[in-house]
């Protein structure tokens, strides 16, 4: 990893190169979204900010059209009950008191007769209110408006305007605290405050992404279940701190734990015997894949399929240097950060560390050194999981709400981040992670927020285009 | 009594069920990428869903059945390109990582509201708006027909048609492979699976051939997206990762580089998830079972056998049922 490690000068040089490259789908794709600014800026009643959650309905027909006159009940659990009535040209929004889950109803009578609520269609939708962002909720009516797959369908957050009957997919995952950015005009603020989300996003992803590829790194193993172990820590943190009541510092501690073991018996029970066999690499990646499979639906099982919180109080807002986030963001930004030093410290100055980075150079070398590579690979995955199930857990209380689907979304990002950096190297993944982040939110700016992930997956192809070995990575090793 | 032969009424509908076919359609793709050539293609359901788009959408803006099955098919080849281009140079894992993405990122496309106007959105595109010109087609007369316990209408979207259709392009499409497999062709890609050096030594072009067998496979994709789309509607959100790791599974459990292996796989896994599932259903319903679990517990706990299923037949059994130890593309690397 440092045996032939490139001056700064020509590193600086390739972080340029890699931003230039960033940039390229955002200037591509800014024409497009300019039209769906426009159409978005039509005000509606209720604009969430950091301590207002806001709850938007709307009435759509089979052309996606809004229908007008409609009234809409939200009630919450507090006894909160307003009526709304639709209009024709914006969701009608109105401002919830407390985050949580509200019910919205629609009134079949005020309907037009020549567009009825559907057979089957529930009238109820349940939505989830969280500070700062819209949760909306869609009704689709007219004869032909086909029925909603699943009861928890047409309830997204955060999601564009006709995203309707959404599966709870995507959108609901990233949703922001800050809200959809890309309804706001463009001014040096907006892009400072995305500036500032992208390096909080950056950093929870580069504490999970420097975990895949050490793992890459002394193994040569693309770990495609390493995103459920992400997932793993925010389900297990819901469990632990919401449903138990553990207070968070304890929750925390034994849901990093748990997963620490789940890596620990991953290696001893799959990874070291397969190794033993000398199972091909390309073998065991489809073995993580079965893993991912299988961990995604235990996620699933745990927590089942809605979108939940793992702290139900309401986020306090904090402004630094011009950037408002969550306390807990930026608590979850100091605590990266102090892992991620560590884990510098741990590589550079430790003997264990020292041991990793050769074993991960050359593992034949190091085994005739007297290093144990298995024992370094056995530190290398309980490390890997207990920072991706710690990451993915701040991920969830700072982002307000998760679904089961986090880890495979997050999965193509670290990919895209560690790949951006450099396959197998640790510094690479830091790098390549904070670029993504930026990426991710900045993006938010000028295209849809349904398509920011896009945006970094588009980044990926484009770096394998034109430097497949990432900022920091060495050629010999992408073969 | 009644309740175990529905159950086993369902299975044997389901082996030869038109989504079975699809997923055999899909996995023989996937069988020329990685069974043949070697390639780790993580994306087979993003070709699907181009080619269901290509399809739906081409029947949408007027064109004849067969116009839209080629358009579906040239969508597949583009993605194939498109995505060979950066990676096929590279090592095994990028191509996974990349068609893994690029599948994602066509669904998150087809889903967002920037093109809703073709795509449908999330929503997607439904089945009376594209199907007519597939039902014109059928040359059965109306009614229903019965053959031993499964009944369905002669045409219409779960029909005999459907089912003829679909196992048809299936025996075409194993003709096809078998025949370009046993070329001259076919043995250059069984080569660059074994010691890509080695055939590169002899002069052949790898990256060329390796282009070819992605596009192939991936043109074979895009039709099996459109025989998965013909029973049902064209939804995005239910042609994701999901629908990859099916067919990976189906290919690994009939045997990779085999020709009927993908075939059988399909209609094994499909009958033993199907079995699985309903049998689980009627347990919860009607034994003590129903109150530990529920009829949704059954969907997760089935998805982790499949995980599971998948991880063992790798580690196990990683030629499937009728593969050859010998001609295992895993030993690639």
């Amino acid at each position: 990893m440092t045996a032939d490690r490139p001056p700064i000068a020509s590193v600086a040089r390739r972080i340029l190169a890699a931003l230039a490259i960033a940039a390229a789908p955002v200037l591509l794709t800014a024409p497009p979204a300019a039209a769906s600014v426009d159409a978005q800026t039509v005000a509606t009643d209720c604009q969430p900010d950091d301590s207002t959650a806001c709850v938007a309905a709307m009435v759509l027909d089979e052309e996606n059209e809004r229908v007008a006159d409609v009234d809409l009940t939200i009630s919450g659990a507090s006894g909160f009950s307003e009526t709304i009535t639709t209009t024709a040209d914006a969701p009608a929004s109105i401002a919830v008191p407390d985050v949580g889950r509200y019910t919205v109803t629609i009134d079949p009578a005020t309907l037009p007769d020549d567009l009825p609520l559907p057979d089957g269609a529930p009238t109820e939708l349940e939505v989830t209110a969280q500070s700062g962002a819209t949760a909306r909720a869609a009704f689709r009516v007219g004869a032909g408006a086909p029925a909603p797959s699943t009861p928890t369908a047409t309830a997204t957050q955060d999601a564009g305007e006709g995203g309707a009957p959404a599966v709870d997919d995507g959108e609901g995952v990233g949703a922001a605290p800050e809200g959809d950015a890309s309804k706001r005009a463009l001014t040096l603020a907006q892009v400072w405050q995305q500036f500032g989300s992208g390096i909080r996003f950056g950093l929870l992803l580069a504490l999970a992404s420097i975990g895949l590829n050490l793992i890459f790194g002394t193994t040569g193993l693309s770990n495609f279940a390493h995103g459920e172990q992400f997932a793993l820590g925010a389900a297990l943190g819901f469990i632990f701190i919401n449903q138990v009541g553990m207070p968070l510092w304890l929750g925390a501690l034994v849901t990093i734990a748990i997963c620490g073991l789940t890596g620990l018996a991953q290696d001893a029970g799959i990874w070291r015997p397969l190794r033993r066999r000398n199972t091909p690499i390309m073998q065991l990646m489809i073995v993580t894949i079965g893993l991912s499979i299988a961990l995604q639906y235990l996620i699933q099982l745990l927590i089942g399929g809605g979108s939940e919180r793992i702290l139900s109080s309401n986020p306090r807002p904090l402004t630094l240097a011009g950037v408002t986030l969550s306390t807990a963001s930026w608590l979850s930004m100091v605590v990266a950060i102090v892992c991620i030093v560590g884990i510098a410290w741990f590589l550079t100055r430790t003997r264990i560390g020292r041991a990793t980075r050769a074993v991960s150079d050359n593992p034949a070398l190091a085994a005739a050194t007297g290093i144990d590579p298995d024992k370094i690979v056995r530190v290398v995955w309980v490390m890997a999981t207990s920072f991706a199930a710690l990451a993915g857990l701040m991920w969830g209380i700072s982002y307000g709400a998760f679904n089961w689907q986090l880890g495979v979304q997050l999965l193509l990002l670290m990919f895209a981040a560690v790949t951006l950096g450099g396959l197998g190297t640790a510094f690479g993944a830091l790098v390549g992670s904070i670029l993504i982040g930026l990426v991710v939110e900045l993006s938010n700016l000028v295209i849809q927020s349904d398509l920011r992930y896009a945006s970094a997956l588009v980044i990926l192809i484009l770096v394998l285009l034109f430097r497949p070995q990432g900022i920091l990575g060495r050629r010999e090793r992408i073969g | 009594m009644d309740e175990f032969l529905r159950i086993i009424t369902q299975t044997l509908a389901e082996l030869i069920a038109p989504t079975t076919a699809a997923y055999a359609i899909a996995a023989i793709g996937l069988n020329l990428h990685f069974g043949y050539t070697g390639l780790l293609n993580m994306g087979q359901a993003g070709f699907m869903l181009l080619g269901a788009y290509g399809f739906g959408i081409a029947t949408i803006a007027g064109a004849p059945f067969g116009l839209a099955l080629l358009v579906a098919v040239v969508a597949g080849i583009l993605f194939a390109l498109i995505l060979g281009l950066p990676t096929l140079q590279l090592r095994g894992d990028y191509l996974a990582i990349v068609t893994i993405s690029a599948a994602e990122i066509i669904r998150w496309v087809g889903r967002s509201t920037w093109l809703q106007e073709w795509t449908g959105g999330a929503s997607g595109l439904q089945g009376r708006d594209f199907k007519e010109s597939f039902h014109l087609l059928s040359p059965l007369p109306d009614g229903r027909t019965a053959i031993g316990p499964l009944e369905y209408i002669n045409t219409g979207s779960d029909s005999w048609w459907t089912r003829i259709f679909a196992w048809g392009l299936v025996a075409l499409i194993l003709v096809f492979v078998w025949l370009i497999t046993r070329s001259p062709w076919g043995r250059v890609l069984k080569g660059i699976r074994e010691d890509e050096d080695a055939v590169r030594a002899l002069g052949k072009n790898v990256y060329s051939y390796k282009m070819q067998a992605l596009v192939l496979g991936g043109a074979i994709g895009a039709v099996g997206g459109v025989v998965y789309a013909l029973p049902l509607a064209i939804a995005p959100d239910a042609m994701g990762r999901t629908m990859t790791f099916f067919a990976w599974t189906v290919l690994l459990l009939g045997g990779a580089a085999t020709v009927f292996g993908p075939v059988l796989g399909s209609m094994i896994f499909f009958a033993a998830y199907m079995l699985m599932r309903t049998g689980m259903r009627s347990l919860t319903a009607n034994t003590g079972l129903g109150d530990v679990i529920t009829t949704t517990n059954v969907e997760q706990i089935g998805g982790m056998l499949v995980g599971v299923t998948l991880m063992l037949l790798v580690i196990f059994r990683p030629q499937g049922i009728l593969g050859n130890k010998k001609e295992l593309a895993f030993n690639v690397r």
